[in-house]
């Protein structure tokens, strides 16, 4: 059979040919290629790599900004509870002196009130007394006319003396 | 554009393994109406047999060189010495010698023979075939051409990834790299971590080497040449893979031959079966790359075989009508053919980088 039997000359050439073409192609082709495929294989997955690293900061960054917005929230919260109380302490400051003030003033013019009246009183006192006496001069002057009257006013004087 | 220029490029290369089929026959069967009755089988054979030349047509024939190493030492002359003559009757005398050729073979007459003498049998009586026979014949030359091919295709490809590694790739490049990618994951799904490096050079080659030659030997055009269903052929690429495993074998491979069971069971039940397992398991060493090599061998013989038969159907019949039958299975087989061409490629690189890894592997699965 012919067909199944080896035969020298092919093998010897084939070997040839096989061993020289392998020695080629893995120099100039297989290894130009592959290094070349890889490399772009690594480029591709580094740059996916990155991508995704990229991905992930701008998500913090979000957050961050995130943050900073709420706590510049709260401090404009905090800033504005703090102008009002400091404008109700004002208010009630204010209201405090307000009627310090006030309570000064009534007070001096009670005071200055209380004077005029014990003024005004002692005036009246000495015109009043003026008046007894004027009156009892009078009175004196008509009681001392006679004798008899006369006595009978010290009498009665007396007597109000002891009932007294 | 691209895309007719490829439906051309195809009907053009259905028009090769039909048209170049026929103008072999048509000639042929020109040839057989005078002689005896025409023997498809035979012819078929021959037909998927190495030559000492490229056989167009009977009118175009291209001579090859003859080299042959003898024990008066090497003597070259051309093919055409025979005058196509294939049965021995054309006897060339070269330092001394007289050579016939015998269905494709040199025979070194015995000394003192004029004529080839055939026993009972029909075989030479007086002249030794040439074993030493180094000719650059129709599947040497094939193989030279594919090499050049392949030479060609991957230098420009690899010239492409100098100029460019960040883009797609364009071009030839763009056509092998996808093919290169593919061998690369095959060699890594089959050989462990990263060893598969090592051997991708040697994977990559064998791969298109048997892609190339099998999707030459559907061109008509160059004569059909049989260089991957060469036996011959088979055998050292076989053996290339062999070598390669046997080389890079490690402990675990061995371990598997010669304790196939491991640790399932104890030594007492082992022994026993170890009787049957373990000439089957050496001779798996040996039947493997024997199988790689017929597998090959087998599927693209065959695949000649049938395309010659079925054109043959037409000349056994003596008719011109037999082609309505005789060309759409043709066309069948040789579409068919296509895809063989790149599954046996496939299936040799895959079993290759199967034993390998198989070779290599330290750790237990």
């Amino acid at each position: 059979m012919d067909i199944v039997t080896p035969a020298v000359g092919q093998i010897f050439w084939g070997g040839l040919v096989f061993l020289i073409l392998l020695f080629l192609l893995a120099k100039f082709a297989w290894k130009p290629i592959l290094g070349a495929v890889n490399e772009r294989e690594r480029t591709i997955s580094e740059s996916l790599e990155l991508a995704e690293k990229t991905k992930a900061e701008m998500q913090t960054l979000q957050a961050e900004n995130e943050n900073l917005l709420k706590e510049a929230r709260a401090e404009r919260d905090l800033m504005i509870k703090d102008a009002k109380e400091v404008a109700s302490k004002m208010v009630t400051d204010a209201k405090g002196i307000a009627k310090e003030e006030g309570s000064k003033i009534i007070a001096s013019a009670k005071e200055s009130i209380n004077a005029e009246k014990a003024a005004a009183i002692s005036e009246l006192k000495t015109q009043v007394a003026g008046f007894a006496i004027e009156i009892a001069e009078k009175v004196v002057h008509v009681e001392l006319s006679s004798d008899v009257k006369q006595k009978a006013l010290a009498d009665k004087l007396v007597d109000d003396i002891n009932l007294n | 554009m691209k895309f007719k220029n490829g439906m051309l490029m195809r009907g053009l290369l259905l028009l090769f393994i039909l048209g170049g089929s026929f103008a072999t026959f048509a000639s042929e069967k020109e040839e057989e109406s005078h002689q005896e009755e025409f023997n498809a089988a035979e012819y078929a054979v021959h037909h998927a047999l190495d030559a000492h030349e490229f056989h167009f047509t009977d009118n175009i024939v291209i001579p090859l060189p003859v080299i042959l190493w003898t024990d008066n030492g090497i003597v070259t002359f051309m093919s055409s010495a025979f005058h196509h003559d294939d049965a021995g009757k054309v006897v060339v005398t070269k330092n001394g010698m007289n050579f016939v050729k015998l269905h494709e073979k040199i025979y070194l007459l015995e000394e003192g023979a004029e004529h080839i003498e055939m026993n009972a049998e029909h075989h030479p009586e007086n002249a030794a075939q040439i074993i030493m026979d180094f000719s650059l014949t129709k599947n040497v030359v094939t193989m030279f051409l594919v090499a050049f091919l392949m030479l060609f295709v991957f230098f420009k490809s690899a010239r492409f990834y100098k100029r460019e590694t960040q883009i797609a790739p364009r071009g030839v490049a763009g056509w092998t790299e996808p093919i290169i990618l593919f061998i690369k994951e095959l060699a890594a799904e089959n050989i462990e971590g990263e060893k598969y490096k090592r051997f991708l050079p040697y994977l990559l080659t064998v791969f298109f080497f048997i892609l190339f030659g099998n999707l030459l030997g559907l061109l008509p055009i160059l004569s059909n040449p049989n260089m991957t269903g060469s036996i011959s052929i088979t055998l050292l690429l076989a053996m290339f893979t062999f070598i390669i495993q046997m080389v890079s074998t490690k402990k675990t491979y061995w371990l598997h031959i010669f304790d196939p069971l491991g640790n399932s069971m104890g030594w007492g039940a082992k022994i026993p079966l170890y009787l049957i397992l373990l000439p089957i398991e050496i001779l798996g060493i040996f039947i493997k790359p024997a199988a790689l090599m017929i597998r090959l061998f087998a599927n693209i013989t065959a695949g000649h075989i049938i395309v010659v038969s079925l054109i043959s159907i037409i000349f056994v019949n003596q008719s011109a009508w037999w082609s309505g039958l005789s060309v759409p299975m043709t066309l069948f087989i040789s579409a068919l053919e296509l895809l063989v061409a790149f599954l046996q490629a496939y299936i040799f690189t895959m079993l290759s980088a199967l034993f390998i890894g198989a070779a290599v592997e330290t750790a237990h699965h």
